[in-house]
């Protein structure tokens, strides 16, 4: 557990950086995250982040991979719903960096 | 944990049926029965969930949780069939029981006899009890 001041706020983040407070979430809050994940933000991978937070707020989980490639793609179109596409966005695995970027806990079942 | 249920190298798709026969709320058994069968869903094996009992009451629709400060996970019942978990089962003598019917629950399912539940799970290769 750690405390760290982004924007001007105390944010508190568990061992693997995620979000302990889901509602501490905000823009700057997916900044910092990104930065700290080595992810340049474009407005590709912010359609992800709403997306799974949407899909977050319908369901109260983060999709597994392959749910929400599946997803996306139906959503967004088969040319965003493949693994290439968001591997590219987020290389160290879109389920995990997404969500944590989007101040989502980590998906059910992602180890 | 793919060496322990045998699932390696694309091997068999064994039929799995999770029973859920505890109210949701008071005991841990219900969410993590649904987490396990969220993380089974990526074994890619031929899933059911069974709901008996006051399991029924699991799928009951307007749960509010305000009260006893725990997040409710109704909703993640609907996230099943995106995991392309479909068969769910739930008993008619259990919701008659408790004054439920079909419309009272969360998502769609198959209600069945207390007879052919115990046929379902004479079917199945492993039967996880929650």
């Amino acid at each position: 557990m750690a405390t760290v001041n982004i924007a001007g706020k105390d944010v508190e983040l568990d061992e693997e950086g995620f979000l302990t407070n889901l509602a501490d979430w905000n823009r700057d809050v997916a900044e910092y995250m990104a930065k700290e994940e080595k992810v340049d933000m474009t407005e590709s991978h912010w359609e992800v982040i709403d997306f799974l937070r949407e899909y977050y707020d319908e369901y109260q989980i983060a999709p597994a991979i392959r749910v929400l490639t599946k997803a996306i793609g139906k959503k967004l179109g088969p040319d965003k719903g493949n693994n290439k596409y968001l591997y590219e966005l987020f290389p160290y695995g879109p389920a995990k960096q997404a969500c944590k970027i989007g101040g989502l806990p980590k998906p059910t079942g992602c180890i | 944990m793919s060496d322990e249920m045998d699932m390696e190298e694309g091997g068999t798709i064994k039929k799995f049926m999770f029973v859920n026969r505890k109210a949701p709320y008071g005991t841990i058994y219900a969410l993590e029965s649904l987490e396990v069968v969220l993380i089974s869903a990526a074994f890619e094996q031929d899933v059911s969930l069974a709901f008996i009992d006051d399991g029924v009451y699991q799928l009951m629709k307007n749960i509010n949780t305000d009260g006893i400060e725990m997040k409710s996970f109704s909703k993640t019942y609907r996230a099943l069939e995106g995991y392309d978990i479909e068969k769910l089962y739930v008993e008619r003598e259990s919701l008659e029981a408790r004054g439920l019917s079909e419309d009272d629950l969360v998502v769609d399912v198959q209600v069945v006899g207390a007879a052919e539940m115990a046929d379902l799970m004479n079917e199945q290769d492993v039967v996880l009890s929650f």
